[in-house]
């Protein structure tokens, strides 16, 4: 389920966190390779957000190891752990946009306090990453909260990719958007996944985003990784919680 | 600077980013000008790309033929692609286009991605002009009305709400209001006790330091009782009240405004006014005349203790003088005036927190200014008080 692949870009050990006394990880073990499109479902509550949260480092784990780009982030210095850091970008579920910063100002954010360049090529890249996401330069001067709930992640995903990260971890990216514009989502994943090379890690709900977007799925039950595989294997699987998931009312709906 | 070593063998799978920083070369080529890019074009390296690119766009419009090879460039990202296409425009603009040769296929999306880029620079129009600071001055000015008539308002809706629910008394959220209760008043009665404990104690020390001269030692009786009882007491503690409890107020009513859980109470039919405010009202009013009790004893307590310890006044001779000194129209003038507080602090409060809008810096600038407009209307409260009272010979 789990191969010893060298090209792995994110290497889960053993993972273990624990919330007073739920056990919400229990050993999990889950790698991602480079270039690919991880879709990461499980039924709610099983602790994918905690998983993403585990993996960039905001929840603390109880035991396991974690390799990011090949770096054991535990072991890793301040600096190697912000290079690290500079090489990922996150897109939260309620997108976290800078409430008091405008859509220029979010996105440039970053890249200012990594690079120093010129403000013209700041805001170049700017517009260039608001068309990545399918959003024209007058939405530049907007605050966030003028902003639909599925331009808000738009602006979010341009913020994650603001500095070229080689991987993006996204947290249910299309929940909340409707059916046109999620499918738009996930072309949209798609196409920077190939032009920008990118890998994704997504975690969704979404069924569709799953057929339509992801090269891979991974399942997460009872705190540890139940499947992992291609949609086909997911569709063969005889455990019962995927079985209903990929063969229920909805499952079919989208196959057609 | 930020310095990533030892990542850097796994920035790219090519071996072409280990030999190190971005190059562009001119090479002159069968009676063209090739520009030859090379190595790492990447955000990493973008303050070298932004000054090469700068260097190269001088060309424009010196030679016949330019063009830009791309063929030996290791890896390509927003930026360097970014670059490249400002750079193949500025060569453009004498009037053939400059190609771009060698283009991998691996990039050629990202290239075509960053050509529909329009590059209209966009200014941002916040210029300072005299107008301009004059304009914020009238704004100003005007918004002082806007903030009676919401004051005004405010109380309206409150005094509205509270005549509904004293015709429907099932309406009224009592444990809400205990709730209220507890963090305005109990919680506060600690530091609220100590503060006006320790001024008690400074006023009496100043007393009697000053009045020692003229051997009038025990006038500082007089003094304290006057002043603690009428002014201090309750002016401190309200002050005190409205940083405490008025800050909190705006902050919660603020939040739950930028979350739209205000609106979704009044879909579901509730008014905000009567679920929300009216009870943080009534545990104001009813807190600042406890509070403001409790903190005048404690001043009294205080400033005799100090009058014992400090200037030899037994506390037998402190008691009397007290009784002599201070009638009950001191103690009354005092405690009307603390209801009055309560209910300016609260609603300048409410009003700040509804108004709070989207961003979290529109939250702090709404709780600073709903801390500083409560005491500032507290003082002149107590102002339009100390003329009342003196007139009517209170």
């Amino acid at each position: 389920m789990v191969g010893e692949t060298s090209d792995a870009i994110i290497r889960v050990r053993d993972i273990t966190v624990q919330f007073g006394k739920t056990r919400v990880l229990d050993g999990l073990n889950l790698d991602v390779k480079r270039g690919e499109i991880l879709g990461f479902v499980g039924p709610s509550g099983a602790g994918k957000s905690v998983l993403t949260r585990t993996i960039i480092g905001l929840v603390p784990k109880l035991s396991g190891r974690i390799e990011v780009f090949g770096v054991d982030l535990d072991a890793a210095s301040a600096a190697e752990r912000r290079g690290v850091e500079r090489r990922w970008g996150i897109l939260f579920q309620q997108g976290a946009l800078f409430s008091s910063l405008t859509v220029r100002q979010n996105i440039q954010f970053p890249v200012r306090e990594y690079l120093k360049v010129s403000q013209r090529l700041l805001d170049e890249i700017m517009v260039a990453k608001l068309g990545m996401v399918g959003l024209r330069p007058e939405v530049a001067d907007r605050y966030p909260s003028e902003l639909s709930g599925g331009m808000i992640k738009r602006v979010a995903l341009a913020r994650a990719l603001a500095l070229d990260p080689e991987l993006v971890f996204l947290d249910e990216p299309t929940s909340g958007l409707d059916p046109i514009g999620a499918g738009d989502f996930d072309e949209l994943v798609r196409t920077l996944q190939r032009t920008l090379g990118l890998t994704v890690f997504m975690v969704t709900h979404d069924l569709d985003s799953l057929y339509t977007a992801c090269d891979r799925i991974a399942v997460l039950g009872n705190g540890k990784i139940i499947a992992a595989g291609s949609i086909a294997d997911m569709q063969a699987s005889q455990h019962p919680w995927l079985r209903q998931y990929f063969h229920g009312k909805r499952a079919r709906a989208v196959m057609g | 600077m930020r310095n990533p070593s030892g990542l850097r063998g796994y920035v790219g799978q090519g071996v072409g980013i280990l030999s190190g920083e971005p190059t562009l070369e001119r090479m002159a080529r069968d009676n063209a000008l090739a520009l030859c890019a090379a190595g790492p074009w990447t955000a990493r390296f973008a303050p070298v790309l932004e000054r090469m690119v700068a260097d190269a766009e001088k060309l424009s419009g010196t030679g016949p033929n330019i063009f830009i090879d791309v063929s030996r460039v290791s890896k390509l990202d927003t930026f360097g692609a970014w670059l490249i296409e400002r750079l193949r425009r500025s060569l453009t603009r004498g009037g053939v286009e400059a190609r771009i040769a060698g283009l991998s296929a691996n990039y050629s999306s990202l290239v075509d991605e960053v050509r529909r880029v329009k590059a209209e620079p966009i200014i941002e129009t916040d210029r300072v002009t005299i107008t301009g600071m004059l304009e914020q001055v009238g704004r100003s000015v005007a918004g002082i009305g806007g903030t009676l008539i919401g004051l005004v308002d405010m109380l309206g809706a409150v005094l509205a709400a509270t005549g509904h629910v004293v015709i429907r008394p099932r309406g009224f959220r009592l444990t809400s209001t205990i709730h209220h209760m507890e963090q305005v008043c109990w919680r506060a009665v600690p530091i609220v006790v100590l503060i006006t404990f320790l001024i008690g104690c400074i006023i009496s020390q100043q007393g009697i330091f000053h009045f020692r001269r003229f051997g009038a030692d025990i006038f500082v009786v007089d003094m304290l009782g006057v002043l603690v009882l009428r002014e201090i007491g309750v002016l401190l503690v309200a002050i005190m009240v409205a940083g405490r409890s008025g800050s909190a107020y705006t902050a919660e009513l603020g939040s739950m405004k930028m979350r739209e859980e205000i609106d979704a109470l009044r879909t579901m039919g509730f008014d905000p006014i009567e679920v929300l405010i009216l009870p943080r009202m009534l545990a104001l009013v009813l807190a600042l005349p406890i509070l403001a009790f409790l903190g005048a004893m404690a001043a009294l307590y205080g400033g005799g203790l100090v009058a014992w310890l400090y200037g030899g006044v037994e506390p037998e001779a402190f008691l009397l003088r007290l009784r002599d000194a201070i009638s009950i129209d001191h103690f009354v003038v005092g405690l009307i005036k603390a209801p009055v507080m309560a209910a300016v602090i609260g609603i300048v409060a409410c009003v700040e927190g509804l108004a709070v809008q989207g961003s979290a810096e529109s939250l702090g600038q709404h709780t600073t200014s709903s801390v500083v407009k409560g005491i500032f209307f507290v003082i002149v409260m107590d102002g339009v008080f100390a003329i009342f009272f003196a007139s009517i010979g209170m």
